[in-house]
């Protein structure tokens, strides 16, 4: 294994660290290249936490470095906190379900989502407003 | 299309899922490059979304993504079972 080959992994490595959310795709945000991409960036930007955004199309290492680190054989990939959170379908069924929303710590559950069959629940914690 | 390997068909897909993940019964469709998998298996139990997917790609390794273009997967559990998996109650 080369020198060249080690920096590059350890680069993604770095930047999975370094950006709460972060999604490796075919593409960018602006212009995906692919159609799993393209609907995995529409549900990130519909849920609002801003992501970092890697385009692995121009260089095949990059791909080929990342699955060796997701141990994931498909491209989108996305990682929240420095964990590997899924691709294009386990994004899509945690968008769904409520899940994502979660990951991401916003609040909002997604409308169409979700059927409220249960009681609401109770809020969290109480706290008390001292102003 | 290569002359060397004929191209993936869903039946193909279908059954090496069934034949390679314990348990399994997968219902596959696709256009010869772009394949949906739905796969039920005892297998799947217990482990996470990841891990149940992982599995399915495992069944291909390096054909995904090549010979075979792309690969929605959709796993589940069996419902029987006390220890049925959680999520995926898909509407259809």
């Amino acid at each position: 294994m080369s020198d060249e080959t080690n920096t590059l992994r350890d680069q993604i490595q770095t930047a999975i660290d370094d950006n709460p959310v972060i999604l490796f795709m075919k593409g960018t945000p602006e212009q995906p290249m692919c159609g799993f991409s393209a609907r995995t960036v529409a549900i990130l930007q519909s849920v609002g936490q801003p992501f970092a955004a890697v385009n692995i199309l121009p260089d095949p290492r990059i791909r080929q470095e990342l699955s060796g680190v997701s141990n994931w054989p498909t491209i989108p990939q996305l990682f929240i906190d420095g964990e590997f959170v899924g691709g294009c379908d386990i994004v899509t069924e945690m968008y769904e379900s409520g899940e994502l929303h979660q990951a991401l710590g916003v609040e909002d559950a997604p409308a169409e989502a979700v059927p409220s069959s249960q009681a609401p629940e109770p809020a969290p914690l109480t706290i008390e407003n001292r102003l | 299309m290569s002359a060397s390997g004929a191209a993936a068909t869903p039946d193909e897909l279908k059954q090496r899922i069934e034949a390679g993940i314990p348990g399994a019964s997968a219902e596959v469709t696709g256009d010869g490059h772009h394949f949906n998998a739905v796969v039920s298996a005892s297998a799947f139990q217990g482990l996470s979304r990841i891990a149940q997917h992982r599995l399915v790609y495992d069944v291909f390794g390096a054909e995904v993504g090549d010979r075979i273009h792309a690969l929605s997967i959709q796993t589940k559990a069996p419902p029987s079972g006390a220890a049925a998996n959680s999520h995926s109650e898909s509407i259809a």
